[in-house]
């Protein structure tokens, strides 16, 4: 069940460095929404808030609010684990469990949050390496390990890992920065795909990228290196590639810096 | 969907929140729980009479565990159990292995403060019976350090010649052989090194007992230590640097001593140091080799020694209070040897760290 | 480019012996430098074939006038008429004080790794790092003056405890009277000294265990322990089992603090609570003194299969850790 979600405030810090500055936006549900902008603009840094994963680096610290349909993230009782199941996410270098085979990876998460009979979990794993076009690539190799795949594989095989709990939000972390062109298109067809079912925030250096996979886009810049990034503007991606209501945007879409 | 959610995590009934909360231990629960066990152990220790106070830890720690996994389970699920009781394991395996360390300091320290004074280190025990008082470890001192300086001096030259030639000249069957090798010499044990010695110098070349022979087996156990980490240092220096040297047609034996060494000198240096520390603390070469004796004698090729951990040996196996309270001396002047040599290599090697990280 | 700093698994740096090569012919200085560096590795391969040629030769003579069995006999006394030294006792001294050393160690030391490598506070991290890292370096002797002054009195009582209620286990039945110089001791000692050994190669695993794996199980919702098991243990297997090897190969040949804290006995008992029994390095260093030439060849015999046995555990250490190079690599 895919959910909204409602950024208000949000600063984020590495120890006393402010890596982004008062973030506040919507995220739509069943929809694509793509980050862009340049090197240190905090884009991947405010992507790792919306699932709690920025506290687990070193000196990371969070204020503001982020709400999933109504409930805040960063509440007094909520617990970052449960926040991580519900908010999957995937990574800029494919990273499937070198130790564990390709049944074993997509099953890993559903094997965390409780017990299945086994029927039970190859059904859901098959689902999950369907629903990342995956499965007729691996259906005959399952025990195999992962690490065996090629870099697009791995690359859905972790997607297919992070749907396969079936979380309300899938968080994408330049996923294709790591591959080559080929795997590059199958990755965004399947973004296509999944937003039928997720909310899908993706993080990317191609515009041409952000430009074919997001229905809205958000523009982040920083003033200076070592000043905190920030958000110029988010809109409906036609917009902000046509037309952009601010003049860094255009300039950054124009390819004039960044 | 995400009805599969509320399935698996049953939400505690009256949580007002949504599903991604759920009650929560506070902060000081482990220490509560901690306390709490600790008094409970003592409480039953004391009620069964239990006399050991082992046994009272042992109940401690048993409550401690259960109680953590209980109550975090009740409170916030059984995952959550699992992982607190991790977390109490891995800090009870610190806080298990701390308590022997500790101890073994404090009485290193605590006993052996005592005697070490300036007659204790400028004496010998020349014309003392074992079970005397007074006495003083400076023939077992000055044996360490002859034997330790000796022992550097040949093991030093062929250990780093052998880490230059498998760094910048070794390819091939010799240089993995002399790899492989070097392996097996690091795990040697010091007594079979002692054995060896034994068996070549004394008995078959018929030399007899001296400073020297110990010194031979300890540079057998030093040089694999120098090789490995001297390896390690000439590794981390960047080709461009021997490229560079070697492209203004510097030839190579300079390029590696003028370029190539003097950069990895401090780490260099560092190992060097950290094997002599390891050495000096070796015993069983020395009591097979030096002997023991209890007068000075300075010259070590000739006539037995002493030595810092052998005379440590001796006089704990002589047994009586006073014996006992000079082998604690010399096991803290050993021990502050030791550890100021472990210092200075270490402090060398953050000063000369290389600049660049990588 | 393999000019990075190299981690073990990166291929040794390539050597430049063509750029000399490309020069015409060497000059005299590089023949004398690279003759010096050679001669000291072969030096270095010399002693080595010494040591075992020597050993085994010495080893040969003795055993060849044993006149009972050198595998099996329970008794020392190469020196008597007729000469009868046997290794039965030392083999199972020495194998059952190092498993008693492992069982403890390996566990504790895996929890102070990860207590080091992923629970400590960061402030807290690096002193204990350093800490260990100089508990290492304790000589073995002082841990043995430690072990008979200060843990044997202590374990003595743990010793009672254990006769009184595991009895039923037969090993941990006490028979004898003697106070806590027994293997069991021994056994507590050694791991106390192998601890800071083993702790620092596991701690340098799983520091080096890959971030992303980590990140990957965290964002699948694991907790810390989950993470722990589900990345950092099966990436550190293999170095978990070499430190584990490295430290058993020290507590095999140790022999100061075993001679210290042991009091011998050739018998072969299977209480380990009872004071007696022997291990290879111990025997050695407790008949030395009274040993004539023949005897000292008798006690070589021993230290020669400590020799083979320490040779094997590093071996077996060394393979599993360049199995885990070509796991990796072919993973890159």
């Amino acid at each position: 069940m895919a959910k909204r979600i409602d950024v208000s405030g949000l600063t984020a810090f590495y120890g006393n460095h402010r890596a982004i500055d008062d973030i506040s936006m919507t995220v739509e549900p069943r929809s694509v929404t793509a980050f862009i902008g340049p090197s240190g603009c905090g884009k991947s840094t405010f992507l790792r808030t919306l699932n709690r994963m920025h506290e687990v680096t070193p000196g990371g610290r969070v204020e503001g609010k982020v709400l999933l349909d109504d409930e805040n993230l960063y509440g007094a009782n909520v617990d970052p684990v449960a926040v991580r199941r519900t908010v999957g996410m995937v990574f800029q270098r494919p990273n499937p469990f070198p130790t564990m085979s390709i049944f074993d990876n997509v099953a890993a998460g559903l094997r965390l949050n409780g017990k299945y009979r086994k029927n039970e979990l190859a059904h859901v794993v098959e689902k999950s390496l369907k629903g990342a076009n995956l499965w007729n690539e691996v259906k005959d190799r399952l025990n195999k390990p992962g690490s065996g795949l090629s870099g697009g594989q791995q690359q859905r095989l972790c997607i297919a890992r992070a749907i396969a709990v079936e979380p309300d939000v899938l968080l994408m972390d330049e996923p294709c920065s790591a591959l080559d062109p080929i795997s590059t298109l199958a990755i965004e067809d399947l973004i296509g795909e999944l937003k039928e079912r997720f909310t899908i925030v993706i993080v990317t250096h191609n515009m041409q990228q952000a430009a074919r996979v997001s229905d809205r886009t958000a523009f982040f810049n920083l003033s200076a290196v070592g000043q905190p990034g920030k958000l110029i503007e988010i809109d409906e991606t036609e917009r902000i590639f046509a037309n952009p209501s601010v003049q860094a945007t255009e300039d950054y879409i124009s390819g004039r810096f960044g | 969907m995400s009805h599969t959610l509320q399935d698996k995590r049953p939400a505690v009934a009256d949580d007002p929140q949504g599903s991604l909360s759920h009650a929560r231990m506070p902060r000081w629960a482990p220490l509560a729980i901690a306390a709490g066990s600790a008094v409970l152990g003592c409480l039953i220790g004391l009620v069964a009479g239990l006399d050991s106070k082992i046994q009272w830890g042992l109940l401690a720690a048993l409550i401690f565990i259960a109680g953590t996994y209980l109550i975090t389970a009740k409170v916030e699920g059984p995952r959550q159990a699992k992982n607190q009781v991790a977390t109490s394991l891995v800090w009870v395996c610190f806080l298990v292995a701390v308590v022997p360390l500790l101890s073994l300091a404090w009485t290193t320290v605590s006993k052996g403060a005592g005697v070490v004074d300036g007659y204790f280190l400028s004496h010998s025990m020349s014309g003392l019976l074992d079970t005397d008082e007074g006495g003083g470890i400076y023939h077992a001192l000055l044996g360490t350090i002859e034997q330790v300086a000796i022992a550097t001096l040949i093991a030093t030259p062929i250990g780093l010649l052998t880490a230059v030639y498998l760094v910048e000249y070794g390819r091939g069957r010799l240089s993995r052989a002399v790899t492989f090798f070097v392996d097996v010499m690091t795990g040697i044990p010091s007594i079979v090194a002692g054995l060896f010695i034994l068996s070549t110098w004394i008995v078959m070349l018929d030399f007899g007992f001296s400073g020297f022979a110990g010194a031979l087996a300890l540079a057998i156990l030093m040089m694999p230590v120098i090789v490995r980490s001297t390896e390690e240092m000439l590794k981390l220096v960047p080709n461009e640097l021997r490229e560079a040297s070697l492209a203004l047609g510097v030839p190579q034996w300079r390029t590696i001593l003028k370029v190539v060494l003097p950069t990895a000198i401090g780490g260099i240096t560092t190992g060097v140091m950290l094997a002599v520390a390891r050495i000096t603390g070796e015993t069983a070469p020395v009591l097979l080799l030096v002997f023991g004796t209890k007068l000075i004698n300075s010259n070590p090729f000739e006539g037995a020694q002493s030595s810092l951990p052998l005379y440590v040996f001796e006089q704990y196996s002589v047994g009586t209070d006073a014996a006992v309270d000079r082998a604690w001396g010399a096991a803290l002047v050993l021990i502050a040897f030791v550890m100021l040599l472990n210092l200075v290599a270490r402090g060398i090697a953050r000063w000369k760290a290389p600049k660049t990280g990588r | 480019m393999e000019t990075e700093a190299a981690p073990n698994d990166a291929p040794p740096p390539p050597t430049l012996e063509h750029h000399g090569a490309s020069k015409g012919p060497k000059q005299i200085g590089d023949r004398i430098f690279l003759g010096l560096s050679r001669g000291s590795g072969i030096t270095l391969l010399v002693i080595m074939a010494a040591i075992a040629g020597f050993l085994s030769y010495r080893a040969a003579l003795a055993i060849s006038k044993d006149e009972t069995n050198f595998l099996t006999t329970f008794e020392w006394n190469p020196q008597g008429d007729p000469s009868s030294f046997g290794i039965a006792v030392l083999v199972y001294g020495t194998i059952v004080s190092s498993i008693i050393a492992m069982v403890i160690a390996v566990p504790i030391a895996i929890g102070i790794a990860l207590f080091i490598s992923h629970f400590a506070p960061r402030r807290l991290a690096s002193p204990i790092a350093y800490l260990v890292d100089l508990l290492a370096a304790v000589p073995s002797i002082i841990y043995g003056l430690w072990g008979a002054v200060f843990l044997v009195p202590y374990l003595d009582g743990l010793n009672k405890w254990l006769n009184e209620y595991f009895a039923w286990t037969y090993i941990f039945e006490k028979t004898n009277e003697g106070i806590a110089r027994n293997l069991f001791t021994v056994g507590i000692l050694l791991a106390i000294m192998i601890l800071p050994i083993i702790t620092n190669v596991i701690r340098e695993v799983f520091l080096q265990s890959p971030k992303m794996h980590e990140e990957a199980a965290l964002a699948l919702g694991a907790t810390r322990w989950e993470v722990i098991r589900m990345s950092v243990i099966p990436f550190g297997r293999s170095g978990i089992i070499s430190a584990s090897m490295l430290g058993l190969g020290r507590a095999l040949g140790e022999t100061m603090a075993v001679a210290v804290v042991l009091s011998p006995s050739f018998l072969l008992d299977f209480h380990i609570l009872d004071a007696g029994g022997g291990t290879f390095a111990q025997n050695i260093a407790a008949k030395f003194n009274e040993a004539n030439e023949f005897g000292r060849d008798a006690l070589i015999a021993s230290g020669l299969v400590l020799f083979i046995i320490t040779l094997l555990v590093n071996g077996a250490a060394r393979a599993i850790i360049a199995r885990r190079k070509e796991y990796s690599g072919a993973n890159a």
